[in-house]
């Protein structure tokens, strides 16, 4: 009864990016190719026939029939213990995407860009992140990765990689911070927030994505500095 | 069965006959919303019923919470695949909300504080079908959940359920809102698994 069809994929690689994530690469013949930000649904059918459905974030973008996820590990979940522990190349599932088409950046649109992740939140935001180095521009760019210790970032490598390409990137610890770290761990603060992000007078683009409870505080945290509601765009999980 | 997920199903959920096809069962109560969530008091709160030519019906807090207000016992299903079950709100009826309006209208434009709209046939939201909900299981209903007051037609996915809603505007075409013109299905029946275009 919707216009977007399930297709079927095959997983041609996995990669562990932390003890309890992994990133899987699918083949997916047919499919569309996908905006910065966007997500899919998963469908995987077991043997008997029993099915469940579930919506990830897609890392990657653009065209071709490569299509990167990245999936952290619910505890007590019935599907990510499965994506994480268990699947391998080879394997068959099924999805339909790409969807969404508010969480997105456009490379047409020249403001500054304040991406804020917490945990697997990161996620879609590496996917602006890629999509920006790919577009060759100097737009200004940000990025705040919240998460519990250095063990817990995913992609950590590569978001490292990206100041190199000019995207400034900040770190919250919030249980465990590395040892040569001046600021210890815990929550990201209001004030901390103002001088790790772009200032309202910039005029940015800002993407929030992460747990309800960190999206809900950050976004409350900017409202009250300035940035314009319609200015943020958030995405939520759990 | 042509195809399917090697060594997947080992800790599948009982299946529930009460959930449509996709979903699955949370006790929690999920966030969905496209931004920073809007503080709105009940002393500015206003909700207005707009007729297609352009005619107002306002009503404050105050006046609202005097309307008949109903028990609403009902399941949520949301497009994000969770649902829950056997939910109590409280609210009045849209059916008192447009009584007696003079309208040729088929579909309504939800506005909510905070800019983002929504649309649903009427036929969705008249014949005890729909409510403007402001408590949740006893309580005012939490911001982050919509309050002061949100739209509440729990026959379609939730995304239709306005959050923060400030009125209903009638409409004699049912144009897309907000959540419509960014991929979800313009009407969103949940059993018929109308999520997306």
């Amino acid at each position: 009864m919707t216009g977007t069809p399930w297709l079927p994929a095959h997983v041609v690689d996995v990669r562990d990016l932390t003890p309890r994530s992994r990133s899987i690469v699918l083949e997916v013949p047919g499919w569309p190719g996908s905006l910065p930000g966007q997500h899919l649904d998963v469908r995987l059918t077991a043997e008997d026939g029993y099915r469940a459905e579930r919506s990830y974030s897609i890392a990657g973008f653009g065209p071709g029939e490569r299509v990167e996820l990245a999936v952290d590990e619910v505890v007590d979940g019935e599907v990510s213990p499965y994506l994480v522990r268990d699947i391998r190349p080879g394997d068959f599932l099924e999805v339909k995407g790409p969807l969404g088409m508010y969480f997105v950046w456009r490379d047409a649109d020249p403001s500054p860009v304040q991406l804020i992740a917490g945990g697997s939140g990161v996620v879609p935001l590496l996917s602006i992140a890629r999509a920006r180095a790919v577009a060759g521009t100097d737009q200004p760019f940000r990025l705040l990765c919240s998460v519990r210790s250095p063990e817990d970032a995913m992609y950590r490598d590569e978001i490292e990689g990206l100041e190199a390409a000019g995207v400034e990137v900040e770190w919250i610890y919030t249980r465990r911070a590395p040892a040569r770290s001046a600021r210890g761990a815990g929550r990201v603060r209001p004030g901390e927030l103002a001088t790790l992000t772009w200032p309202p007078e910039r005029h940015p683009l800002v993407f929030v994505c992460g747990p309800t409870s960190f999206v809900e505080y950050v976004a409350d945290v900017l409202v009250d500095a300035g940035h314009p509601a319609l200015r943020i765009r958030t995405e939520r999980f759990g | 069965m042509a195809q399917f997920t090697r060594g997947f199903g080992g800790r599948r959920r009982e299946s529930n006959p009460e959930l449509p096809p996709g979903q699955y069962l949370t006790n929690d109560f999920p966030v969905l919303s496209a931004g920073p969530t809007p503080r709105v008091t009940r002393d500015e709160w206003r909700f207005t019923v707009r007729t297609e030519t352009g005619l107002d019906r306002s009503w404050t807090w105050d006046e609202f919470t005097a309307l008949p207000i109903e028990d609403v016992h009902t399941d949520i299903h949301c497009v994000t695949r969770w649902s829950k079950l056997r939910t109590h709100w409280r609210g009045v009826s849209v059916d008192t909300l447009l009584d007696g309006i003079d309208s040729a209208a088929v579909s309504a434009m939800a506005h909510s504080y905070g800019g983002y709209t929504t649309n649903v046939p009427l036929a969705d939201l008249l014949g005890g079908k729909a409510w403007v909900a402001f408590e949740f299981e006893g309580a005012p209903l939490a911001p982050e959940h919509g309050g002061p007051a949100r739209l509440l037609v729990p026959h379609l996915y939730f995304w239709k359920s306005a959050k923060w809603v400030q009125g209903l505007v009638l409409q004699v075409r049912d144009d897309p809102g907000f959540w419509e013109q960014n991929g979800y299905n313009m009407h969103g029946d949940p059993w018929l698994e109308e999520r997306y275009w």
